[in-house]
C-alpha cells in the first residue's frame, strides 16, 4: 500500500492506494497540532511508502514521510490520474490558489500562485460567508441565485471585508453581495489563467470545486473550455502524492 | 567553528560616541550573529578562505568601523552610497572611502513608516529607517550621502533623508543617447568637484589612474569568482558568493581583492579535484533582478535549503557591479573622466528605457554560468524591474529556460509560499 498525505493549511487529506486504485481516504481539520493529527490518520495503514505534500510536508518528512513533493506537482499528478489528457489545473487551497499548466506528458510546465495574502483563497470565502451569515455549503448556491451585478474592488481580505460591511449597510441584499464575493475570486483566477495560458480541459481541484457559483462563473468566462470537477476534489493532492509513491 | 560560536562583536563605547541607539542596536547585532551562524556556518564543505569573510561579518559593526574612523582622522571623507552608479574611483582617488549603506533588513522599516509611505520599496524604507533609528554605524560615520535618481522612491526620499544627514544627488540619465552621456559626464565632474571640496584636495591624473586600477582589480577578482562558479559541481555556495558580493560594498578594496583572489585559488584547486559544495546533480539556478543588500539572504537560503545551488547573481549586488571595467590606458584627467563615464553608461539598470541589453546580458550569464533555470527576483514596488521582468520572462520562454519570478520584501510572512514556489520550480528543473 502507498499512502499520500496532503497537510494543507485548513485540512489534512490522506489517500491510500493499491494497484492504482484508491482503497481508503480521510479528511480532517489540520487543527493546532497537524503532526498529531496526521499521525492519528496514518497509523491504521501498513504503508510501504508515504509521500507528503502541502504546507506541512516538511514536518511530515521529519517524522514519518519518506519523500515530499510540492502541492503543485501533487495536483498535477492527481489531476492526470482522473483526466489523462488535461493540460490545466486550478486549485483553490486554504491559503493559496494556483493555476498549473502541464505539458503533454503531464509534467508541470508553468504555474502561478497568488501573492502573500488570502485574496482568492478558500479562507477568503469562509470569512466572507461568515460575515454575511451563510453556512459555507449555502454560500455558493445563494450567490448563484442573485441576478444583480455588484462588485468588490479590493483584492485584500481585510479591505474586502470592510467593503462587504459597507455594502450591507447600503442595504444591498446579501445574495447580491455573495455574488460579488464569488466574482472577485473568479476574477483572481482569470488573471492567473490568462498569465499561464490554458487548454480546453481544465481540472478544478480543492474543496471550492464543489462551489456551484464559482464553477458557473468560470464556465461563463471560459467559453469553449470545459471545467472538469473530479469525483473527489479535496483529495487530488493526496492522491497525487500516493501515486508518486509508486506502484505496489 | 560551530554554528553556535559565531558572534558579531560588540563595540558599545564606540557606538555611543557615534550617537547610536546602543541598546536597540546591540539586539540587532546579536540577531545578525545568530542568523549568520544558522544560515552560513551550518553549510557543509565551506572553503577555508571563507574565514576572512566570516571575520568581516564578525567585525562589521566594529573593526571595519574603526578602520574608517582612522581614515576620517586624516581629514578624508567617508561617502555613503546606495547605487552602483556612484563612481567610487573618484572617492578613492581623493583618499576617501566609499561605502554602500545599510538597507537590507526588516528591523528599521517601522521607523521609516513613521514618515515615509508604506507602499514603497523595502530597501529605501529600510535605509531611511537605519538612519532615523540611529542603528547603522556606517550611516553614523559618513560625512555625506550621495544618492541618485534611479527610481522615484529614492529620489524623493533623498529630500527627506537630507534632514538627517547631508545628502547630494547625481542625476542618472534615463536613456542612452549622446546627450545623456554628456549629462552624465557633467554629473561625474560635479561629483569630483564636490569630493575635492570636502577633501580639500585636487585629484590628479595620477591619483585617478591609481584608483581606477584599485577598483578595476576589485571588479576583476569578482569576475574571476563568477567564472569559477560555472564549474559543476559548484565549488562554492551561492550564499557564500552573495555574501562576498555584499561585502564588496564596505570592505577596503585592495585587501578585499587579495582575499577574493586567495579564495579563487582554493576554489580552482577544488575544481581540479572535482570537489564541490553540492552534488553535481543539484539543480543550478541563476538569480536575476534587484539587489539583495546585506543581510538579505532570504531567497538564496530558501533555494539552497531545498537542495539547489545558486551559480550567478545578475544584480547590482552581483555582476552588474563588476562586469564592466574602466580602460586603464589614458593618462590625462579629461580622457580618464571620459572612459570612466563610458564604463558607467554600460550599466544595464532597468531605470533606462529601452534597456534591451539587459535581456541579452541575462541570457549570456545564463549560458556562461551553466545554469539550468532563472529565478527573477524583484523587490516589492520596484516598478522598473517588475515591468522589465515581462521581457526577461518572454526571452526565457523563447529559449526554453525554466523560469520563476518572485516579488518579495524583507518580511518573513511569505516564506511558506515562496518555499512551495521555489521547490516546484526545482521539481520542474529536475524533470
Amino acid at each position: 500500500m502507498r499512502v499520500g498525505i496532503d497537510l494543507g493549511s485548513r485540512t489534512i487529506k490522506v489517500a491510500a492506494m493499491c494497484n492504482g486504485q484508491l482503497v481508503d481516504h480521510q479528511l480532517a481539520e489540520s487543527g493546532f497540532d497537524p503532526y498529531g493529527q496526521s499521525m492519528a490518520m496514518i497509523k491504521k495503514y501498513e504503508a510501504e511508502k508515504i509521500v507528503a505534500t502541502g504546507y506541512g510536508r516538511h514536518l511530515a518528512q521529519e517524522h514519518f514521510a519518506q519523500e515530499v513533493i510540492t502541492e503543485i506537482k501533487a495536483h498535477a499528478i492527481g489531476a492526470r490520474h482522473f483526466f489523462p489528457d488535461c493540460r490545466t489545473v486550478i486549485d483553490i487551497g486554504g491559503q493559496d490558489s494556483k493555476v498549473i499548466s502541464l505539458d503533454e506528458q503531464g509534467r508541470v510546465a508553468n504555474f502561478q500562485m497568488n501573492d502573500k495574502c488570502a485574496a482568492g483563497t478558500s479562507r477568503f470565502l469562509e470569512i466572507m460567508a461568515a460575515t454575511l451569515g451563510f453556512r459555507l455549503d449555502e454560500f455558493g448556491p445563494a450567490a448563484l441565485e442573485s441576478q444583480n451585478e455588484a462588485n468588490i474592488n479590493s483584492m485584500c481580505t481585510v479591505f474586502a471585508e470592510s467593503e462587504v460591511i459597507s455594502m450591507k449597510n447600503r442595504g444591498i441584499p446579501r445574495k447580491d453581495i455573495a455574488r460579488a464575493v464569488h466574482l472577485s475570486v473568479v476574477n483572481r483566477l482569470v488573471i492567473m489563467l490568462s498569465r499561464v495560458g490554458f487548454g480546453r480541459k481544465i481540472v478544478f481541484s480543492g474543496g471550492v470545486a464543489r462551489n456551484p457559483c464559482i464553477v458557473h462563473m468560470l464556465h461563463e468566462w471560459l467559453g469553449e473550455a470545459k471545467v472538469e470537477s473530479s469525483p473527489a476534489p479535496d483529495l487530488i493532492g493526496a492522491i497525487g502524492a500516493a501515486i508518486h509513491a509508486g506502484k505496489c | 567553528m560551530s554554528s553556535t560560536a559565531f558572534e558579531v562583536k560588540a563595540y558599545p563605547e564606540m557606538w555611543e560616541s557615534l550617537n547610536m541607539d546602543v541598546p536597540r542596536f546591540d539586539k540587532a547585532r546579536q540577531m545578525l550573529g545568530e542568523v549568520y551562524g544558522k544560515m552560513y556556518l551550518s553549510q557543509p564543505d565551506r572553503p577555508q578562505n571563507m574565514a576572512y569573510f566570516d571575520e568581516m561579518i564578525s567585525e562589521i559593526f566594529g573593526g571595519r568601523i574603526k578602520e574608517m574612523l582612522d581614515v576620517k582622522k586624516t581629514g578624508k571623507p567617508v561617502v555613503g552610497t546606495f547605487c552602483v552608479y556612484i563612481p567610487e574611483e573618484i572617492v578613492v582617488a581623493a583618499g576617501g572611502i566609499c561605502v554602500g549603506l545599510c538597507g537590507g533588513s526588516q528591523g528599521p522599516i517601522p521607523d521609516a513608516e513613521k514618515i515615509l509611505p508604506r507602499n514603497i520599496c523595502p530597501m529605501v524604507k529600510s535605509a531611511y529607517g537605519f538612519k532615523a533609528g540611529r542603528i547603522c554605524p556606517y550611516f553614523q560615520i559618513v560625512d555625506f550621502v550621495y544618492g541618485e535618481t534611479t527610481c522615484d522612491a529614492k529620489k524623493k526620499t533623498w529630500e527627506i533623508l537630507d534632514r538627517l544627514v547631508p545628502t547630494y544627488v547625481m542625476e542618472i540619465p534615463q536613456m542612452k543617447n549622446k546627450r545623456d552621456k554628456t549629462l552624465w559626464l557633467e554629473e561625474v565632474k560635479d561629483f569630483k568637484a564636490k569630493v575635492e571640496e570636502v577633501c580639500k584636495t585636487s585629484i590628479s591624473a595620477n591619483d585617478l589612474a591609481g584608483a581606477i586600477k584599485v577598483i578595476n582589480d576589485k571588479r576583476r577578482a569578482l569576475q574571476r569568482l563568477t567564472g569559477i562558479r560555472s564549474a559543476n559541481p559548484a565549488p562554492i555556495s551561492g550564499k557564500d558568493a552573495l555574501l562576498i558580493e555584499q561585502i564588496a560594498f564596505y570592505d577596503e578594496p585592495v585587501r578585499f581583492a587579495q582575499k577574493v583572489n586567495a579564495l579563487c585559488v582554493e576554489l580552482e584547486h577544488r575544481i581540479a579535484n572535482g570537489e564541490g559544495v553540492a552534488p553535481a546533480a543539484a539543480p543550478r539556478v541563476m538569480v536575476s533582478g534587484t539587489p539583495m543588500a546585506l543581510p538579505n539572504w532570504k531567497v538564496h537560503n530558501l533555494v539552497e535549503t531545498a537542495g539547489a545551488v545558486i551559480v550567478n547573481e545578475e544584480s547590482c549586488i552581483g555582476t552588474r557591479y563588476f562586469k564592466d571595467l574602466i580602460d586603464e590606458n589614458t593618462s590625462d584627467i579629461d580622457s580618464q573622466l571620459e572612459v570612466l563615464t563610458d564604463r558607467y553608461m554600460q550599466i544595464d539598470c532597468s531605470c533606462f528605457t529601452p534597456n534591451n541589453e539587459r535581456v541579452d546580458q541575462v541570457l549570456k550569464e545564463y549560458k556562461d554560468s551553466n545554469a539550468q533555470g532563472i529565478l527573477h527576483y524583484s523587490l516589492q514596488f520596484c516598478h522598473t524591474y517588475n515591468i522589465e521582468e515581462i521581457k526577461i520572462r518572454e526571452a526565457c520562454e523563447k529559449e526554453g529556460i525554466p523560469y520563476l519570478s518572485i516579488e518579495s520584501d524583507y518580511s518573513p510572512e511569505d516564506v511558506g509560499q515562496l518555499q512551495t514556489r521555489i521547490e516546484a520550480f526545482l521539481e520542474q528543473i529536475r524533470g
